[in-house]
């Protein structure tokens, strides 16, 4: 009983801890969606791209780890740069399914681009934080815990007291959110869209390499990150899209659910279910909580 | 216009003379490679059908999925089992029924779009791409329980005559695509297509003018996933002549996505035109690797390369055409008719004054 109540615990936190992993590209989405209503589905390609590059700096070009993290920085902040000159700003006034669909056609570009520059080969990075249950944890309370799942755990929390600050608290974040909720009248009392976008889609994009990072060190750099990403937007419809809380909650409960259905349930089908299961999981969210857990708008209902 | 024979005007049935004589009489004699069937003419009308799919939820009734290679794989695997479970129903018959049960699929994963819309309906509708590839994947008993993973898919017999060789197989995928064209093109130009119209342009106007929501998008979802149930079925049977769940992955349902959105949303040429372009593309630019740089880039690169053209393309006709490449036929059509009436105008004149 007692061994499979600890089993049960460790499925679970397991499964939240991996569920911070989710949050971590979710934050990149809301960040977006907070400042300008934008959907972008290229979030996903951004975490694989900015990665990538990050390797590649790293391994190809052997610049140290810390100057190879700021170069990576560096370099989605010209993306966020291209992708406000070249993609937001002439489709200012367009509907937002037809945002959508460019920043579809943005991710494409991205990971053309990423694979282009860096190739194909699947790459192992490397945090320093082995991907093993931690002696300690297992030792005292017999719970197998991954390191690297504690670790990514940690910085998705710092991450989000910093994000969340910024919003609350600084002149940046008051800015962010008069332009979020009505970007024509933020910008007739001066505040300036350009930078205010520009601002925002670095920020995802230094969220994306974060991101990227953690789940390159577990999974190894390579396409299927793409797909992982793809999960984030069951997390975002359970957690609400404008909510940095719900991109969290959100997460750990996707990650949770996931693998408690995997290990208890899976074995009937055949496993691998976890494929699926967040997807109908947020099915569910839609039809009986549109905005999610923490979302303030109601969505369009039809 | 005045229309001639049901809704079709003159201009329709010219239109569709040129075209049948084209795909049935000229092709044919004209290509006898076999290189052109197998990869690019039996794929292309493949593609272009579940293309037509697409459209139909997503150009015509406006809203946002992202299943159809799911759907595909539901009409592929349905064909692989009908043929096997009950060969009494013929290959035309078991292609109807694979139709008609992605569209039961197409049915039970549209219901959220009564509630949702947009990005949200998007991701209920990846609920259906990951679930039926993953049950097709793990029940043995849809694929016969074969431990290979990939199944050869059996011969097309129609009334007893084998049709195996590229153009007999080229010949099957132009007839159904055929009907089932013009078939969506009454659909739209007809009461359930004005339908559809006006739920995509204002849903609520829709509903007060006494269009029934929840009847336009079933029904609009099950017609889509019917076409890309076809569709799926002729391409695994045409072209693929093997049957993975691999092979429909997402990858595939953003490829029909792009050929819908380049291609025209709303449109039905449009559906052909996308197909033509997403799936010629890359054979241009493969070609223009191994001729211009001799092999000297690699395969991969070019597959990159490709993959940011189609990305910035999509960028491009959002900001500049965000009815794609049919519009921009339309446009040419429309400047050459213009300049021919102009020029026609000024003989007119000319011979006049000459007379006077």
């Amino acid at each position: 009983m007692v061994d499979e109540l600890l089993f049960f615990m460790e499925v679970v936190v397991g499964g939240l801890l991996a569920g911070t992993m989710y949050s971590l590209v979710a934050l990149g989405f809301v960040l977006i969606f907070k400042a300008s209503a934008t959907f972008n589905f290229s979030q996903g390609a951004m975490v694989f791209f900015s990665v990538l590059a990050f390797c590649g700096f790293m391994q190809d070009f052997n610049i140290p780890f810390v100057l190879a993290f700021i170069l990576a920085a560096l370099l989605m902040v010209v993306v966020g740069l291209c992708t406000e000159r070249l993609v937001l700003r002439p489709l200012m006034n367009a509907s937002e399914d037809t945002v959508l669909m460019a920043t579809i056609g943005l991710g494409y570009v991205l990971e053309g681009l990423a694979q282009a520059a860096w190739g194909v080969e699947v790459r192992r990075l490397d945090l320093g934080i082995g991907d093993f249950p931690v002696p300690w944890i297992a030792d005292n309370l017999k719970l197998f815990i991954s390191a690297l799942d504690i670790f990514a755990g940690l910085v998705a929390a710092l991450m989000i007291i910093g994000l969340f600050l910024l919003f609350k608290y600084t002149k940046i974040g008051l800015g962010l959110r008069a332009v979020a909720d009505d970007a024509g009248a933020a910008s007739s009392i001066g505040i300036p869209l350009k930078h205010i976008m520009l601002l925002v889609w670095s920020a995802a994009g230094v969220v994306a390499l974060v991101a990227g990072c953690m789940w390159g060190a577990r999974a190894g750099v390579q396409f299927a990150l793409v797909d992982l990403a793809l999960k984030a937007l069951p997390v975002l419809i359970i957690g609400g899209f404008s909510s940095i809380p719900g991109a969290i909650v959100g997460g750990l409960i996707i990650g949770a659910t996931e693998k408690v259905l995997e290990v208890y349930i899976g074995p009937f089908f055949g496993g691998a279910i976890e494929g699926w299961a967040p997807y109908v999981l947020a099915i569910f969210f839609l039809l009986y909580r549109p905005e999610g857990l923490f979302g303030e708008k109601i969505i369009r209902r039809v | 216009m005045k229309p001639v024979f049901m809704t079709y005007t003159k201009k329709d049935l010219i239109n569709l003379a040129v075209c049948m004589v084209l795909s049935v009489l000229v092709i044919p004699t004209f290509i006898t490679t076999e290189y052109w069937y197998t990869s690019i003419l039996i794929p292309w009308l493949c593609l272009a059908l579940a293309t037509i799919g697409q459209q139909v939820v997503m150009g015509y009734t406006g809203q946002l999925a992202l299943g159809a290679a799911g759907f595909m794989a539901a009409g592929a695997f349905a064909m692989f089992n009908l043929i096997l479970r009950v060969p009494d129903l013929g290959f035309v018959g078991s292609l109807i029924v694979s139709g008609l049960i992605a569209a039961a699929f197409g049915i039970l994963f549209g219901l959220p779009s009564l509630k949702v819309r947009g990005i949200y309906l998007m991701v209920a509708t990846l609920a259906s791409q990951f679930f039926i590839i993953w049950m097709i994947d793990k029940f043995g008993w849809f694929k016969n329980y074969d431990s290979s993973g990939i199944i050869t898919a059996q011969d097309i017999v129609i009334l007893g005559k084998p049709f195996t060789t590229p153009l007999a197989m080229y010949f099957v995928c132009l007839a159904v695509t055929t009907v089932l064209t013009l078939l969506a093109m009454n659909m739209a130009r007809g009461s359930t297509g004005r339908n559809w119209m006006a739920v995509r342009d204002m849903d609520i106007a829709a509903e007060s003018m006494g269009v029934s929501l929840l009847k336009t998008k079933v029904q609009a979802f099950a017609i889509s996933a019917f076409y890309c149930g076809v569709a799926g079925a002729l391409f695994a049977f045409c072209y693929l002549k093997s049957l993975e769940p691999v092979a429909f992955d997402i990858k595939l349902s953003f490829k029909i996505l792009f050929m819908c959105i380049l291609g025209g949303l709303g449109t039905i040429n449009g559906a052909f035109i996308g197909a033509a372009f997403i799936l010629l593309f890359p054979v241009l630019l493969n070609a223009i690797g191994n001729n211009v740089f001799h092999g000297a880039i690699d395969a991969t690169i070019i597959s990159s390369i490709e993959q940011v053209i189609f990305g910035g393309l999509m960028i491009i006709f959002m900001i500049y055409e965000p009815l794609g490449m049919a519009k921009l036929w339309e446009n040419l059509k429309q400047k050459l008719s213009l300049k021919l009436q102009s020029s026609n105008v000024k003989n007119l004149k000319s011979s006049l004054s000459k007379k006077s």
